[in-house]
């Protein structure tokens, strides 16, 4: 790409006033939670910690590319690991871009997959205040999601309520690697707190639930499993719209984050052609699977689709629905998303409009 | 308009095993016993419970017995319309999934000779594939060379979901046996519920577990192609049967922009995913999952990138498509022709070898 | 084009690099044993600070399992997607016929190389005289 272009493509975003759907700010240590989590609760932390299913207290059992999945460049200077360091991340993302909201989701401690059942709502209170402390009141274009301890509905709603109305909280957030797939019955009053207080829920690939990260068993690589994060994202909306939640709760907004979404066309189509044969088991749908997704379910653009021909891109977005899509960057993973270069087809004005900031704007709410 | 009469080669159609008792005359003395004093039967796969409307089309389904049962009714409901020259099956009878492997392999070994002589024997233009037990892949190597002496098998058959993914290294010695015999693997959609049909667990309907099954799919791929099975074995071709392929373009987009990262992870995958599906991978064409308009399955086939990746197929008795409506909206007329005959043979050799 | 010391050659040790703007451009001048390449401090993918990437040894493989282990220290991986550059040729190794940053090679008079394909950037080379490092922008 020429500087050229590269230049106006920079002047062109920070003019747009983008809305980056998903940031991932970090604890520098769990140490962070201490004021925010009673004595028991430290204790606890500092002791038996967090716990879920997976075999290694300190990595994933799936070596990842690069030391805390993140660009070398967004380790902060003045140290901790990238994203725990606010004011280095205003200035290499929110200043750089000309981010006028940016959406967080949090990764370095999961507060739904601990197996702990009464360390969990805890967590997610202590969570939740960090968030709000340490983060989006210190820089408002930071919008959190309420991190809730979703296994336990009846806890997930109550941290719902606790923080529902506080502008803040942009979103519910749940892993996506839960006990059941998050369509599930169990889960439902926790959609149903959410829509009643017009917050989508975000879904953000995360979580340990136990299962093999694949219905074939467990892979080899992260090359592997990074791509298989994607799939999983597939089940979630496969779930969402055939167990009726989409359904039951027409007001409900799910927003399916870091999965990618060029697969969305050919999942609509292989589930509207087999609903069609198979709707005899789910009378609950009273429309085809994808017309429920048209309506209720957004995409996050990272990590941006790289077809062969680059202009497929758009023709495949244009199946998507151009109001369906969300830019992220995802900043500061590795596989972030640069705003100024990581589309290579020509997007409309209008439609970069929307993508990059005027879809987010509905979705969640925002001025 | 009738389905063209150019000796089309269905490339997957499933032969119904009636119950244990149709078995037992092809295993050895000792298990027959066992099945007997023991009452093993009702191995019909949990993937395609007869019963659901799915799995058998209503005029496909006999008055009695089990849809694809009933070798007249095979050829006047799948060889005459669809004028086949050959049709290959596979049969989805549920050795795959036991867990005590010397009865998987025994039954499979009696699922092959059933085959044989059921079908094969009284019907010149049947072809199938080998049922191997893939829970042990040593017993699997050896059904493999006892069957490929009958050329009339003509692929390995393998289930989509098991208990480990298919490229690791537990399973090669499939596919050194497939490879010196020239036998394709056929990958077919079809669970061992070794593990929950999602990563996210266990869903509730039938519906979602099938959509799921190009899940499966796709990370069998990532798993053949990242363990290096296809630099291992240069000469093998996988055949990814009911699988759906509309998926295949971005799926090879993102497996691309992966291995451009983390090529120093698997660095004896030494070109891109997708060249490698394009030499290596076929896909059977039911079902579909067809875009509603025919122009978004011609930009499908562009970005996918090949006309040699498609292999005709009825799926029968599966209920995807009305009368003999078997071929999508969307396909070139080239497409067509390359689909129906060609891509076969050239997937195929053992189908060529039998011409002459 | 026209010549400009970048820096001394002590200034760039074996295995170090140094980043430096010249008429408007990035580039990093590397060290590799000695000798000096240079490279555009831009990915062709998606335009990352490359020259802030680690650098790496070489892993080929002729075999699943088996690792053949080369060129340590002459393979620049982006600091954001990760991609692997030759710092000596500028060559990705993936697709590395499609792919490439310019790189700057050592000889002066007919070092030009022009690289055809998506992601092309302009050559500069890249000289020691005495005991300065020039390069021609």
């Amino acid at each position: 790409m020429s500087s050229a272009l590269l230049e106006r493509g920079s002047a062109q975003q920070t003019r747009l006033g983008l809305i980056d759907c998903d940031v991932h700010h970090a604890l520098r240590s769990p140490k962070d939670l201490y004021p925010y989590l009673s004595a028991r609760w430290r204790e606890h932390l500092a002791t038996y910690g967090s716990r879920r299913p997976t075999p290694f207290t300190g990595a994933s059992p799936f070596f990842k590319s690069v030391p805390a999945l993140s660009r070398k460049d967004a380790w902060p200077p003045n140290g901790g690991s990238p994203g725990s360091d606010l004011a280095f991340m205003q200035a290499q993302l929110l200043d750089r871009y000309g981010i006028q909201a940016g959406m967080l989701h949090l990764l370095s401690i999961t507060g739904m997959d601990q197996r702990n059942q009464e360390f969990a709502p805890a967590l997610c209170r202590a969570i939740n205040q960090w968030q709000y402390a340490e983060w989006t009141q210190k820089d408002q274009r930071l919008k959190a999601a309420i991190v809730v301890p979703g296994e336990d509905a009846a806890a997930a709603v109550a941290e719902i309520e606790h923080w529902a109305g506080n502008s803040d909280f942009a979103q519910v957030s749940l892993v996506t690697h839960s006990i059941e797939p998050l369509g599930r019955r169990r889960y439902w009053p926790i959609y149903e707190a959410a829509m009643a207080h017009n917050l989508p829920i975000g879904l953000h690939s995360s979580g340990n639930n136990g299962h093999a990260v694949s219905a074939t068993g467990w892979p080899s690589y992260y090359t592997e499993e990074h791509h298989e994060v994607s799939m999983s994202q597939q089940s979630v909306v496969t779930s969402m719209v055939c167990e009726g939640v989409l359904a039951r709760l027409p007001k409900l907004k799910v927003v399916i984050v870091e999965a990618g979404l060029a697969w969305v066309p050919s999942l609509c189509w292989r589930l509207d052609r087999q609903w069609a044969r198979m709707k005899d088991e789910v009378p609950h749908l009273t429309r085809p699977p994808s017309s429920y997704i048209r309506e209720q379910v957004w995409f996050t653009t990272q990590p941006t689709d790289e077809p062969e021909r680059p202009q497929d891109i758009l023709t495949i977005l244009e199946w998507i629905g151009w109001d369906r899509i969300l830019f992220a960057t995802d900043y500061p993973h590795w596989d972030f998303d640069d705003p100024e270069t990581a589309f290579k087809a020509q997007m409309t004005e209008l439609q970069r409009r929307m993508v990059f900031r005027d879809n987010a704007r509905s979705v969640y709410g925002l001025a | 308009m009738s389905f063209p009469a150019v000796g089309a080669i269905d490339c997957d159609v499933h032969p119904a095993v009636p119950g244990m008792r149709a078995l037992l005359p092809y295993l050895e003395e000792h298990w027959r016993e066992q099945v007997a004093v023991r009452g093993i039967d009702g191995l019909d796969p949990a993937s395609y419970p007869i019963s659901i409307p799915a799995n058998g089309r209503p005029d496909w389904r006999p008055a009695s017995g089990k849809p694809g049962s009933d070798l007249e009714l095979l050829r006047e409901h799948v060889l005459a319309p669809f004028h086949t020259r050959y049709a290959i099956l596979n049969c989805l009878y549920g050795a795959q999934s036991a867990f005590n492997v010397h009865f998987a392999g025994a039954l499979c070994r009696a699922i092959n000779d059933w085959i044989a002589a059921e079908w094969l024997d009284k019907e010149p233009r049947l072809r199938a594939s080998i049922v191997v037990p893939v829970q042990d892949a040593e017993l699997a190597a050896a059904e493999i060379d006892r069957c490929a002496a009958d050329k009339r098998f003509v692929q390995v058959l393998l289930p989509a979901a098991g208990e480990s993914p298919l490229g690791k290294r537990q399973h090669w010695p499939i596919y050194v046996a497939a490879e010196r015999h020239g036998l394709p693997i056929c990958v077919h959609a079809g669970s061992t519920f070794r593990h929950a049909t999602t990563a996210n667990g266990w869903p509730s309907y039938y519906l979602e577990d099938y959509v799921a099954g190009s899940h499966a799919f796709q990370a069998q791929l990532l798993s053949l192609i990242s363990e290096g099975v296809f630099s291992k074995f240069p000469n093998l071709t996988v055949v990814l049967a009911e699988a759906g392929f509309t998926w295949l373009p971005q799926f090879m987009w993102r497996a691309v922009k992966t291995w451009r990262a983390m090529r120093a992870e698997i660095p004896w995958v030494d070109r891109a995913p997708a060249e490698i599906i394009r030499d290596h991978v076929r896909f059977t064409l039911q079902p579909s999952d067809a875009p509603p308009e025919a122009h978004q399955m011609e930009q499908t086939i562009e970005q996918i990138g090949s006309d040699r990746f498609l292999l005709f197929s009825t799926d029968y008795p599966h209920w995807h498509f009305e009368g003999d409506a078997a071929l999508p909206d969307g396909l070139s007329a080239s497409l067509v022709r390359k689909l129906l005959v060609d891509n076969p043979l050239e997937t195929y050799p053992r189908l060529k070898e039998t011409l002459q | 084009m026209s010549k400009h010391v970048v820096a001394t050659v002590a200034e760039i040790p074996p295995g170090q690099r140094k980043l430096v703007t010249v008429r408007g451009r990035s580039i990093a001048v590397f060290n590799l044993g000695g000798e000096f390449f240079g490279l555009f401090n831009r990915c062709p993918h998606q335009g990352g600070p490359m020259c802030e990437g680690i650098l790496t040894g070489l892993i080929e493989s002729d075999e699943p399992g088996h690792y053949q282990y080369s060129r340590k220290g002459e393979i620049l991986r982006c600091p954001w997607h990760g991609w692997e550059f030759d710092v000596r040729t500028g060559q990705s190794y993936c697709e590395p016929e499609r792919i490439q940053v310019r790189s700057y090679p050592v000889e002066v008079a007919a070092g030009q190389r022009v690289v055809e394909g998506p992601y092309v950037a302009e050559t500069v080379p890249v000289t020691v005289e005495e005991q300065y490092v020039v390069v021609d922008v």
